[in-house]
């Protein structure tokens, strides 16, 4: 079984992000860069499905030339190989991104897709279907599980009203959410190795972006807590802010 | 000079952090007031490798270096000081100095088994009456026809009571005084004649075990020799000049955890209408701490480096960071105390923990005095 993972670099999400001069980007001075936590969930999967049924796992990642590094952590976890398309600009949208990564994907064999439900940056939710709209195969999002018989993959995933159980043909996409894995730690001979295994660095091709960022802000500062009064007699007080100001109930 | 991790060492400083906040936070301080090792833990770790950093791939390890057992051993210590004795008890005690000073057939039979923590490793040096004057031990070895046997006593032993491969120190030939130290490895708790019994009265570091040993005619076998006869004091000294070295990392671990934890509390914490970061004294506090992790830091890791390069031997850099990194832990524990006020006198809150962790760094593996000793002997030596 062909695996590709897609994985992003995202900042940390320990970070304090900062607006930059241009008001609408991210100032990266001082900003740690990590593997994007729904990828990590990708990259894990991937590997329990090799382990399990053996196969073949390429990393895919758009970015600077730091995504190296998170490519790397993916290889330390498992992964063997990998392809990095090259972009320093930042300049593009989820459907420049799709593009790019559904045109390398054509070059290669795939028979499972994974990545991120979102990245924890722009959280627009966006390229995974947007791959497989391009590449014309299924596209299962969040999932929560996932096994295979017969050429066919078997999904959990859940909704509001319960757990969906899917079938899909393959070859598909899938998105992990949070629960799909718990991500092993990559041992430090792994880290080691993880440097000698093969990366091969292309130029990506993208389309010029047709959605444009024209402002970033800064969410409003959280105005301060009320303390209405205490014990049992505070209790008409707050069930009336909660029902007419905060209009909560 | 190059001041720049690799990408290698930054992705293992990674690994380090995750798992002391995933693996060891979420139950740190239940198992501290439990008292609680656990020895399951042990073999977590050393499946990752974290034991193996210094020994070599053909013994089971993975030969990352000092440098980067010292900045593991800084990211469990900020997060649980007591978890990082394992580096101490598993690889730079008992597993390196094997390495050194084994036979082949010791280094096979004991270095991959505390490298993947099948062995629990210790070292037995302080008695109850010898502590930094080592010379003045007064454990006996008596060799016999097939072997030695063992009478004495030996006090504060980390892993003493769950430790199946120690170090012990004893006198072969008592009248050649430090000539007459040999070095054994030992059974600690399957050897007839030797007893262990925890000791539960410590200030701090709970989760990570101390007892007291007495040995009573254990006969030990002829192989259990580490070296020659006689070369005990020498391989004490090898010994302790490297766990020193994963006392000050776990010295900087603590120092660090305080200024984080005392930093965030300033910034939250409002009087008289203003976060107490933005208070003078309370920043020439905060500032102190972070210069002087900042210093013990960087000289920890210098420490580490050289034995990298190759001169393990590295006396006089390694007792500068001791001495340095757990006098800086003991004062960030003390200071992060007062930023936090009644907080800090808390068990709700960590920095009582790091405070009574960061008092045994001025004991262990050598006091702050022998380690000043050291440095002005060194200097001054003509």
């Amino acid at each position: 079984m062909n695996i590709v993972v897609c994985v992003k670099r995202v900042p940390d999400t320990e970070t304090k992000i900062r607006i930059a001069g241009d008001g609408k980007s991210i100032d990266p001075t001082g900003v740690e860069f990590v593997i994007n936590p729904f990828d990590e969930f990708a990259v894990e999967e991937a590997i329990r499905i090799k382990e399990k049924q053996g196969g073949d796992i390429t990393v895919l990642s758009l970015g600077p030339a730091d995504a190296q590094t998170i490519m790397r952590k993916a290889y330390a976890m498992g992964a063997e190989k990998g392809v990095h398309l090259s972009d320093e600009s930042g300049n593009c949208d989820t459907l420049a991104i799709a593009k790019a990564l559904a045109a390398q994907l054509k070059e290669m064999p795939y028979d499972v897709i994974l990545m991120g439900k979102q990245a924890v940056d722009l959280d627009d939710s966006c390229v995974g279907v947007q791959v497989a709209n391009i590449l014309n195969i299924p596209v299962v999002t969040r999932i929560i599980k996932l096994e295979f018989a017969n050429g066919k993959a078997k999904i959990e995933r859940e909704s509001d009203a319960g757990t969906e159980i899917l079938e899909v043909t393959l070859p598909a996409v899938f998105t992990a959410e949070k629960g799909l894995n718990e991500p092993r730690y990559p041992k430090l001979m792994d880290i080691m190795k993880a440097k000698k295994k093969p990366l091969d660095q292309k130029n990506a091709q993208l389309d010029p972006p047709k959605l444009q960022v024209v402002k970033m802000e800064y969410p409003p500062a959280r105005a301060a807590g009320k303390i209405v009064g205490e014990g049992a007699d505070a209790a008409p007080a707050l069930v009336n802010l909660l029902v007419n100001e905060a209009k909560v109930i | 000079m190059n001041f720049q991790f690799t990408e290698e060492q930054k992705a293992m400083i990674e690994v380090g952090k995750d798992f002391a906040e995933k693996e060891i936070l979420p139950t740190q301080e239940e198992d501290e007031k439990a008292h609680r090792f656990r020895p399951e833990r042990v073999k977590q770790m050393a499946e990752l490798g974290f034991f193996g950093c210094v020994i070599p791939e053909e013994y089971g390890g993975n030969a990352t270096g000092h440098l980067c057992a010292a900045l593991l051993t800084e990211e469990i210590g900020r997060i649980s000081a007591s978890w990082t004795l394992p580096f101490n008890m598993q690889m730079w005690g008992p597993a390196f100095t094997i390495l050194n000073f084994g036979n082949e057939e010791q280094k096979q039979k004991y270095i991959p088994a505390l490298v993947n923590a099948d062995l629990i490793g210790a070292f037995a040096i302080t008695e109850p009456n010898s502590g930094s004057d080592v010379a003045g031990m007064g454990t006996t070895a008596t060799k016999v026809d097939d072997g030695y046997v063992l009478n004495g006593q030996k006090m504060w032993i980390s892993n003493a009571h769950v430790s199946n491969c120690s170090l012990v120190y004893a006198y072969t030939d008592k009248s050649k005084k430090h000539k007459g130290m040999s070095c054994f490895l030992v059974d600690l708790n399957n050897t007839p004649g030797i007893k262990t019994a925890a000791i539960e009265t410590k200030l701090g570091l709970h989760c990570a075990p101390t007892g007291e040993i007495s040995f009573e005619d254990a006969k030990i076998p002829k192989d259990a020799l580490l070296g020659n006869e006689g070369d005990g004091f020498k391989i004490c000294m090898f010994q302790l000049n490297n766990t020193r070295l994963g006392c000050a990392a776990r010295g900087v671990g603590i120092a660090r955890a305080c200024h984080e934890e005392a930093i965030k509390y300033a910034m939250d914490r409002t009087q008289f209408g203003q976060p107490i970061a933005e208070f003078q004294m309370i920043q020439e506090q905060l500032a102190e701490m972070v210069v002087e992790y900042e210093a013990a830091r960087l000289l920890v890791l210098k420490a580490a480096f050289e034995k990298d390069q190759g001169n393990i031997g590295n006396t006089l850099s390694v007792s500068t960071a001791k001495f340095f990194a757990a006098e800086t832990a003991v004062k960030a524990s003390n200071t992060a105390m007062k930023v936090l006020g009644s907080y800090s006198y808390s068990s709700e809150y960590p920095v009582e923990r790091f405070f009574r962790d960061a008092k045994s760094l001025q004991a262990v593996e050598g006091t702050s005095n022998i380690q000043k000793m050291i440095i002005a002997r060194a200097v001054t030596a003509k």
